[in-house]
């Protein structure tokens, strides 16, 4: 009960955000976080769930963004529509490249290295390809409506992004407390064991892979339509595929709160290196890799497991 | 368009920036074969031997020569990140390995971007453009002198891990990590060398390498995941697996630059990576440091 309360008075809050800051530039700030919050969910169930660490996430955010773009300037979609198609894109690049993967048995390094390298193999094809615009990229036509996806303020792209993230929070729940999860679970803690109870690994890694790419690619159909721009190396490069995993191995693997948590830490910590030392080119990245590093070292378990620590000893202090 | 006049000499200049890559790759296998980690922070630190020899040739000091310097800082560049950072954040687990040397590259590129700048940068030197003329093909003797040392390196590499005590006691760790710590040897201290000599490789690389090429914080970029296609395809810890592989993607590189032009002709590179990796993951000489 104390739960859901703290949850809807979170809820309240992040509703009621818009109308209490009222500077565009913490108000982008705030969709960045929950634009990466909903990635790292994404990121999470593969990696943090089912223990498949991705490094070419790019590929399933990627594909969403140009699948969002070239279908909504090409042959005028309805960007919430593109949304839509961009998740499915997402989740279909994710079932051939699972499929592949997982088909030959690629587990941990080979499998982080495989997707890298998928992710680059269509980092060099959107470089190519002509619908994709090549390297200068695509445009995304200004055209400001509702229907169409582009607000005058930043409110509205916050209150879509917010949308997502509480998305990305129920799949999260509804998966930990899923069959699927369960058996991701044991996947993640030892794969030859969960087979030989009868877990059917492979089928539950596709699962996985999908669900995971679906997420990402709403991610990247909505940065397309955010930034309205979008190009090879935004789209597939290796600091997209990075920035995904940080949030929740910042935030806590395999939890439900953990990617919101982390994102925030993670975007929080940029910004404040900004502030702290000037705007540099590389600076937020410095801070980023060290924060990668201390966290594996010292807090393996994440953020998430530095609240439960801290909540199982004011719950031991308050039962004294 | 196959003609044997332009099929020959684009296999040459593939077999020369091969070389190259042999040689990124030899340090690579190395600490994959004794770590069984896959180090992502190799690119960097080939980046930063890139630099060292740029500043020591604009101190005066020729790029062959920086080899006596570079060798050696790097060998202690890469025993130190093991030993302080790599292996005490690792706690065991492959893949907080592969985290920390992501980690660590991001880190060192950013700190060369901070305070190098983006700018790319290159040496001259007397013999940058001079031509060697093999008959049927002009290479350019910087590239005659990498494939030439790649083949002295590989060999060195070798002799180093078949035939001295160190390289007993490196097999012995790759081996059986408890029995070599059983029968008395350090094995942190293995893994250590193990990851030095590995990046000490990087350092010889970096100065063969800069007489022909630039520097740049991202240059670790173009080489990192080429060294891991030669590796995976070498065979994870085989030299000569390592030595043939380069060879093999600096050539396929260069004929499907030539076949599909320079913006498609990398992609044979990543998906001869992915098929190998589906097919054939042991590689076409699998084999661990045995």
């Amino acid at each position: 009960m104390n739960a859901r309360l703290v949850m809807a008075a979170g809820l309240a809050a992040a509703l009621a955000v818009p109308y209490l800051v009222r500077s565009d530039f913490w108000l982008g700030f705030l969709i960045t976080v929950l634009l990466f919050a909903v990635m790292g969910m994404a990121w999470n169930i593969l990696g943090g769930y089912a223990g498949q660490f991705s490094f070419g996430h790019a590929a399933f955010f990627g594909t969403g963004a140009y699948a969002a773009a070239v279908l909504h300037i090409g042959f005028g979609l309805n960007p919430w529509l593109g949304l839509a198609v961009a998740a499915l894109a997402g989740g279909l690049v994710a079932l051939v490249i699972g499929y592949l993967s997982f088909r030959y048995g690629l587990r941990g390094s080979y499998f982080a290295l495989i997707t890298l390298a998928f992710a680059e193999v269509l980092r060099i094809l959107a470089n190519w390809a002509e619908f994709t615009g090549g390297g200068v990229g695509l445009y995304v036509p200004l055209k400001v409506g509702i229907a169409n996806l582009q607000f005058s303020g930043k409110t509205g792209y916050y209150y879509v992004a917010l949308g997502f993230a509480v998305l990305s929070l129920a799949v999260g729940w509804a998966l930990e407390h899923s069959r699927l999860g369960a058996q991701l679970m044991a996947i993640r803690e030892n794969e030859d064991a969960a087979q030989a109870l009868g877990v059917d690994t492979f089928a539950c890694k596709l699962k996985a892979i999908a669900l995971s790419g679906a997420l990402t690619g709403i991610g990247g159909g909505f940065y397309t339509h955010y930034y309205l721009y979008i190009d090879p190396g935004i789209a597939y490069g290796p600091g997209v595929s990075v920035e995904i995993l940080l949030v929740p191995i910042i935030g806590g693997l395999g939890t439900v709160f953990g990617p919101l948590l982390g994102s925030a830490v993670l975007h929080g910590a940029g910004e404040l290196a900004r502030r702290l030392m000037g705007d540099a080119p590389g600076l937020n990245l410095i801070f980023y890799g060290v924060l990668l590093i201390v966290m594996v070292r010292f807090m393996p378990e994440g953020l998430m497991g530095l609240v439960w620590r801290l909540r199982h000893r004011w719950r031991r202090v308050a039962d004294a | 368009m196959l003609d044997p006049i332009i099929l020959l000499p684009a296999a040459i200049n593939g077999l020369t920036m091969g070389a190259v890559y042999a040689l990124v790759a030899l340090g690579l296998t190395l600490i994959y074969g004794v770590l069984h980690i896959i180090n992502f922070a190799h690119g960097s630190l080939l980046m930063v031997g890139l630099y060292g020899a740029f500043f020591l040739h604009r101190a005066g000091l020729d790029p062959y020569l920086a080899l006596v310097v570079m060798v050696p800082a790097l060998f202690f560049t890469g025993y130190a990140l093991q030993w302080s950072v790599i292996g005490k954040a690792s706690h065991g687990s492959d893949q907080n390995i592969l985290l920390v040397t992501l980690g660590a590259s991001i880190v060192i590129e950013n700190l060369a971007l901070y305070f190098f700048s983006a700018d790319t940068r290159t040496i001259d030197t007397p013999y940058s453009f001079e031509m060697i003329d093999l008959g049927v093909a002009l290479v350019p003797l910087p590239r005659v002198i990498a494939f030439a040392a790649a083949l002295v390196l590989a060999a060195v590499l070798w002799f180093l891990i078949a035939r001295t005590d160190l390289g007993r006691a490196i097999r012995a760790v790759a081996k059986e990590r408890q029995g070599a710590r059983l029968v008395g040897i350090d094995v942190d201290h293995i893994f250590a060398m193990s990851f030095g000599i590995g990046t000490a490789c990087l350092g010889a690389a970096a100065c063969l390498l800069l007489p022909m090429f630039y520097v740049s914080p991202h240059v670790g970029h173009v080489f990192v995941l080429v060294a891991f296609t030669v590796v995976v395809l070498g065979g994870m810890g085989s030299f000569s697996g390592a030595l043939i592989g380069g060879l093999l993607i600096g050539v396929t590189e260069s004929l499907g630059g030539l076949l599909l032009g320079e913006s498609l002709g990398q992609m044979g590179i990543f998906l001869i990576f992915i098929a190998t990796l589906m097919f054939r993951p042991s590689g076409l000489f699998g084999s661990r440091l045995s």
